[in-house]
């Protein structure tokens, strides 16, 4: 009896053994995968930072009134004035769209009766 | 083991019958045992101290080893977690109201020479040269060959110069990573960000702290690292200030000024949508200081410049008279010149003849009249209604300039003070102190603390003044465009109201110039129901289309407000009031 309680906590302590060892280095593995996500998040935040950097300085407005000075010709933007306001009944409604079918078709059914009381 | 008898029968007997004593052979045989005994013990003994010895070693070996190891490697913490996202040692960003970004940070690089590490230092500085041209190759050559082991060589360098370093291919030449402050947008807004440069500095990193402007007065809340992904935002509008700067830079150079500034805010919040003085600087390339004082490009015309603003403090005289209920609009005032003071006498530009009202004293801009409204009102009574407006003290704009721009109270108050201060000669203050008491004036008499962030929600001041002397103000400020000084300063659709004013600069040695002015209009748009106030400060300016040059504001800083507002108020948001039928067609446009 005693033999038997002895193997059995020494199996036991085997196992619980081995199973601290993989879970240290499952452990040691997610750590390490962490590690590399968070510096990948940083190099990507890092760059984002950079397009955006990029982008406000594309758009600065002293380049876009050289681009829209360059590009009057095409576009004719001006700066917004206060004679640039319209109210919505100065807007004249647009013409109503004419029907889909524009040439002549003939037609064939019957038709409809004409509604009696 | 076998065991021996200690009386073997044998030698016993043979003892016996030679007469010997058979003791002896016993003890003989017990010593022999004995000594058995003792050589075995010895062995086992020594077997044991010898099995220890070799545990000590390794035990020994292992603690020396491992001692070694640490001794020789880098430290780090035993850990069983990793910490969460690597944070980047970055300051956090500056984005105006709408979140489009005025400061951010870019990852560059630094170069720096180990000497001892250098191949072919002659050739390395050749190439350096030609790389940096502001470099001396000289002198590099010399730093190169003396005692020093470490060298900057240039603190921050771009990509490609980067790349032509590494061309050299020597490896004595290595770069330290450096988090640099850009601006984006260039000069546009430059005296409200104040700009950043290195602090410590290491090879790994440097510290960027801000140099003034909201940079210095945020530093600590910029650096935190724990705060780092939230930017700061600003109440500055990107493409108000743009249309304002370009606006106010034009004016400038058409009214021969030799500065100008302009402070456009909201009249209820105090939040500040733009805030230009020129001449300006580039942040990103701070001047050096050279220049000092208000020459400097560096200085905020609109924030540290305490002048005397002139007739625009007529406003604040009549508003109190008004308020104390001792004239009315209506009131006539003896505006008889020149007015004689004890040895001072005090003249009007032109003559208003004998009487002018109250609010003709505004629209015309009297100092005889306001004069003599402030001598009604008493020394007293005036300091404290000014100090209410807040031109006792630094305004609380987030600027360490701000902080230290105290206005110029005067000392002694005498009656003689009391007048010039009601028509704005005396006391100096700043734009934007003007700006502030602009707004408590015209939207209901409330306080306003003029800020340069976003208020998500705002307490109302104080009263100051009472709504209906407030609606009085503004309908005689009104009157000042439509028929007063300011005549220039009408822009269709957004009814402009504001007070002009025209002040002679001190002459530092004494006295003022005669011909060199400071020109101001503080106005408010639309004047029934104000929104924004705007104030516009030329320094020295001259209009230069008639006979004479003009330097009256109504000639000069009026028709550049004007146009300030004319294009800021549609990008603002504003639309005009049109009058029914005036424009038929709408053409198609998008802002």
């Amino acid at each position: 009896m005693r033999a038997f309680f002895y193997v059995t906590s020494l199996l036991a302590v085997m196992g619980l053994a081995i199973w601290a060892y993989r879970e240290n280095y499952r452990t040691q593995e997610a750590i390490r995968e962490v590690e590399a996500t968070s510096a990948e998040i940083a190099s990507l935040r890092e760059t984002l930072n950079v397009l955006k950097a990029e982008w406000s300085y594309l758009n600065r407005p002293e380049r876009l009134r050289e681009l829209a000075d360059m590009n009057f010709d095409r576009l004719g933007l001006l700066p917004l004035r206060p004679d640039h306001f319209g109210r919505i009944d100065q807007v004249s409604f647009p013409p109503p769209d004419r029907l889909p079918i524009t040439r002549a078709w003939d037609v064939v059914g019957e038709k409809p009766a004409e509604e009696t009381e | 083991m076998t065991r021996l008898p200690l009386r073997p029968l044998a030698r016993i007997l043979d003892a016996r019958a030679k007469g010997e004593n058979p003791d002896v052979i016993e003890r003989e045989n017990l010593r022999l045992r004995h000594e058995n005994e003792r050589d075995r013990l010895r062995a086992q003994a020594e077997g044991r101290l010898l099995v220890l010895a070799v545990f000590f070693l390794c035990g020994f070996a292992m603690i020396g080893l491992r001692m070694g190891h640490l001794a020789n490697s880098e430290p780090a913490e035993p850990r069983a977690a990793t910490t969460t996202a690597k944070i980047l040692a970055a300051r956090a960003d500056i984005v105006d109201r709408k979140g489009r970004i005025l400061a951010t940070n870019l990852t560059t690089h630094s170069l720096y020479a180990q000497p001892p590490l250098m191949i072919d230092k002659a050739r390395a500085a050749a190439e350096l040269v030609k790389i940096f041209p502001d470099l001396d190759e000289e002198r590099l050559l010399k730093d190169f060959n003396g005692a020093r082991k470490f060298l900057w060589i240039k603190r921050r360098i771009s990509p490609e110069q980067q790349q032509a370093v590494h061309d050299i291919g020597d490896p004595g030449l290595l770069y330290g990573p450096r988090e640099m402050r850009l601006y984006p947008n260039g000069r546009l807004a430059a005296h409200v960000l104040g700009g950043a440069g290195f602090g410590r500095e290491g090879v790994r990193s440097a510290e960027v702290v801000g140099r003034a402007g909201v940079e210095r007065e945020f530093d600590a809340a910029l650096r935190d690292p724990g705060r780092a992904r939230e930017p700061l935002q600003l109440s500055i509008d990107l493409t108000v200030q743009a249309a304002v700067e370009r606006v106010l830079a034009g004016g400038m150079r058409l009214m021969n000024a030799k500065g100008a500034a302009a402070v456009l805010m909201d009249a209820k919040t105090g939040e500040i949508v733009s805030l230009v003085s020129l001449p300006d600087f580039d942040p990103n390339e701070p001047p050096s200081n050279g220049a000092r004082g208000d020459a400097a490009p560096q200085f905020n015309r609109a924030v540290q410049g305490v002048y005397e603003l002139g007739s625009t403090f007529k406003v604040f005289a009549a508003a109190q008279a008004i308020e104390e209920g001792l004239v009315s609009p209506g009131t006539w005032i003896e505006t008889e010149g020149p007015m004689k003071w004890g040895r001072h006498r005090i003249r009007d530009f032109r003559d208003h003849g004998p009487a002018l009202t109250v609010e003709d004293i505004i629209v015309k801009s009297s100092n005889i009249g306001t004069a003599r409204m402030a001598l009604m009102l008493g020394a007293e009574r005036q300091q404290v209604f000014l100090e209410r407006l807040g031109f006792r003290s630094p305004t609380r704009l987030e600027m360490p300039e701000a902080q230290a721009a105290r206005p110029l109270w005067p000392g002694k108050w005498s009656e003689i003070v009391s007048m010039t201060v009601g028509y704005g000669h005396g006391l100096s203050a700043s734009a934007t102190h003007l700006a502030a008491a602009y707004g408590t004036i015209v939207n209901g008499g409330r306080k306003v603390e003029p800020t340069l962030l976003v208020r998500d929600s705002f307490a109302q001041g104080e009263a100051v003044i009472s709504e209906r002397t407030s609606k009085i103000m503004r309908k005689m400020m009104r009157e000042v465009v439509v028929r007063g000084t300011a005549s220039f300063g009408e822009v269709p659709g957004y009814a402009v109201g504001g007070k002009t004013g025209t002040a002679d600069k001190p002459d530092p040695r004494g006295g003022y110039y005669d011909d060199k002015v400071i020109a101001t209009f503080a106005s408010f748009f639309p004047a029934d129901e104000p929104e924004y106030v705007l104030v516009v400060t030329l320094d020295e300016p001259e209009e230069t289309s008639g006979k004479e040059p003009r330097r009256t504001a109504g000639w000069t800083a009026v028709p550049v407000a004007a146009e300030i507002i004319r294009r800021a108020a549609p990008l603002l948001g504003l639309a005009p009031e049109i009058e029914d039928g005036a424009a038929v067609g709408v053409t198609l446009a998008a802002n």
